[in-house]
């Protein structure tokens, strides 16, 4: 294929400047002394002081963090047992309709997702705070477990089964020593996803939460609608930076294991 | 598999299929069934239909679109030039990490580019056009939507691209065909299935954002989500936003109706 001209090379790069301008913008007056996006005064590491003695915050932090370890890793095990459930179903209709059901809940915006389950969760008579929360999470997180688990498992030669089963090993020697071992890949790459899912998530958590329990994302939003403070950007500062680790940890896990790496977009 | 495990592993996912899924959105329906004051009614719907609601509505959709169609336009050629780089791969992850830095904080920087003493603003007085009210404009809307939605315009057309087969484009010039035809006979259209997954990516989460709106727009923007989150929130009218709920998902069914077979994995 032919190489790209002049005014192509400045069309991509315009593109790449104005998507990584509001970044850099962040991170730079994240030091400006003056307390204002605009500017830019003297060097300082006054804000991220404040975002670090912040003890509120702090707190917040732990929630998150928290909400997000424990939502990833129950919804992949919820994930990994649909997805195994699902390759086995011999009923192609049954297992096209839950696959519908499945994308049903990809699909669906946040806001409907927020909105069903703060009726759904009222309805059953669920506190709203960390437990309506952390269940909104893990709701949201299955389905993408389901996606990155199920193709492994399709990939996967059944004969490999058969032969284990031919040496005298049990079902659950099977699920243990073959499979899991196998679609190891898949779920390591679900269960970042969710986690990423879920410490990004707004919408959904805004509208399951309850007073006196709130994630970074929801934090977030109510201080920035009260208005510019540079603390928003020391934080942002961090939170770019574990993103950019956490991307970093995905691409290893993702290319190590498997030749096709499969780029999970997130929409959210 | 025997059986009985089959049935033991089917029972957390359809649990929670039934629990997440199923539950919440017949839920919605009912709950859109009932006036503020809990009497069974199908006045949420008619009022739906009211030119308040219903021109809301409508430009809920006519903002989804430009947005969608603003991604589209900026996003092709992206994706085409991308595929043509040396380091592609490398190039698409640049293109796709600040799609994982938090949606909230990419438009929070936005309040302070757009605003009054911002960089914005600043370059409009250099060149002589003068200070603007950007900020709670559609413009801002507009931009802002589409510098969030991008990548995931981007990315469905790189991989349909990245699956076209070059020596189809080579017969089409060998032929004669123009660039242009080579372009609208060709690549576009074995191209679309990508193009059809952006727009869904793109379409459905742009009628129903509300931060955007509120952080960026003010109140000028009302998009349908503005609206569910206002009537579940706000003034707890849970039937009127379930009613609104109800039509969001109906939007959301006809768009993946219409985008249909163009996406498989995010």
């Amino acid at each position: 294929m032919g190489k790209n001209s002049n005014i192509a090379k400045i069309y991509l790069m315009f593109v790449f400047v104005v998507l990584y301008a509001p970044i850099v913008y962040l991170v730079y007056y994240s030091f400006n002394s003056g307390g204002t996006m605009y500017a830019f005064q003297e060097f300082t590491w006054e804000w991220y002081y404040e975002v670090l003695e912040d003890t509120r915050l702090f707190v917040i932090l732990l929630n998150t963090v928290t909400i997000a370890l424990l939502s990833a890793a129950i919804s992949t095990v919820i994930g990994v047992v649909g997805a195994i459930a699902l390759v086995n179903l011999r009923h192609r209709r049954i297992r096209n309709a839950l696959l519908t059901l499945n994308n049903v809940m990809l699909v669906s915006p946040d806001v409907i997702i927020g909105a069903s389950f703060l009726i759904f969760f009222a309805a059953i008579g669920i506190q709203l705070g960390f437990t309506s929360v952390l269940l909104a999470h893990i709701a949201f997180s299955v389905p993408i477990v389901v996606l990155m688990v199920l193709p492994k498992l399709q990939e996967m030669s059944p004969t490999l089964i058969d032969a284990a089963r031919d040496l005298g090993a049990s079902w659950w020697d099977v699920l243990a020593r073959v499979v899991i071992p196998y679609i190891t890949p898949g779920i390591m790459a679900g269960f970042f996803m969710a986690l990423t899912y879920s410490l990004d998530d707004f919408a959904v958590t805004f509208f399951v939460t309850g007073a006196g329990f709130s994630t970074l994302s929801v934090e977030i939003y109510s201080m920035a609608r009260r208005g510019i403070s540079l603390t928003i950007n020391a934080l942002s500062t961090l939170m770019f930076l574990v993103t950019l680790l956490l991307v970093i940890g995905y691409y290893f896990i993702s290319t190590r294991t498997s030749k096709q790496v499969r780029w999970g977009v997130r929409s959210r | 598999m025997d059986r009985r495990m089959r049935n033991m592993f089917l029972v957390p996912y359809g649990m929670w299929l039934l629990l997440f899924v199923i539950v919440p959105i017949l839920m919605i329906g009912y709950y859109s069934l009932f006036d503020i004051d809990g009497v069974l009614t199908l006045s949420n719907y008619k009022r739906f239909f009211s030119p308040i609601y219903f021109s809301m509505a409508l430009r809920s959709f006519w903002y989804a679109a430009l947005i969608t169609a603003v991604c589209l336009l900026i996003a092709y050629p992206t994706a085409y030039l991308l595929t043509k780089t040396k380091h592609k791969q490398l190039w698409l992850l640049l293109i796709i990490l600040p799609s994982w830095m938090n949606l909230l904080l990419k438009t929070y920087a936005f309040i302070g580019i757009l605003g009054t003493y911002g960089p914005v603003n600043a370059f409009l007085k250099v060149i002589g056009v003068g200070a603007k009210q950007i900020l709670f404009t559609d413009f801002s809307f507009i931009f802002v939507s589409v510098y969030i939605f991008i990548p995931f315009m981007i990315l469905p057309i790189f991989s349909a691209l990245e699956k076209l087969n070059p020596s189809l484009v080579e017969a089409a010039y060998d032929l004669g065909a123009s660039p242009w035809v080579t372009f609208r006979r060709v690549i576009f259209p074995l191209t679309l299935g990508g193009v059809k997954s952006g727009v869904q990516a793109v379409f459905i989460p742009s009628l129903s954002l509300f931060m955007i709106t509120r952080l960026i727009a003010g109140n000028r923007v009302i998009t349908l989500g503005t609206a569910i989150e206002q009537h579940f929130l706000v003034t707890q009218d849970w039937g009127m936003g379930s009613a609104l709920a109800i039509f969001l998902v109906i939007a959301m069914g006809l768009t993946m109706w219409f985008t249909e077979g163009g996406r498989r994995v995010r």
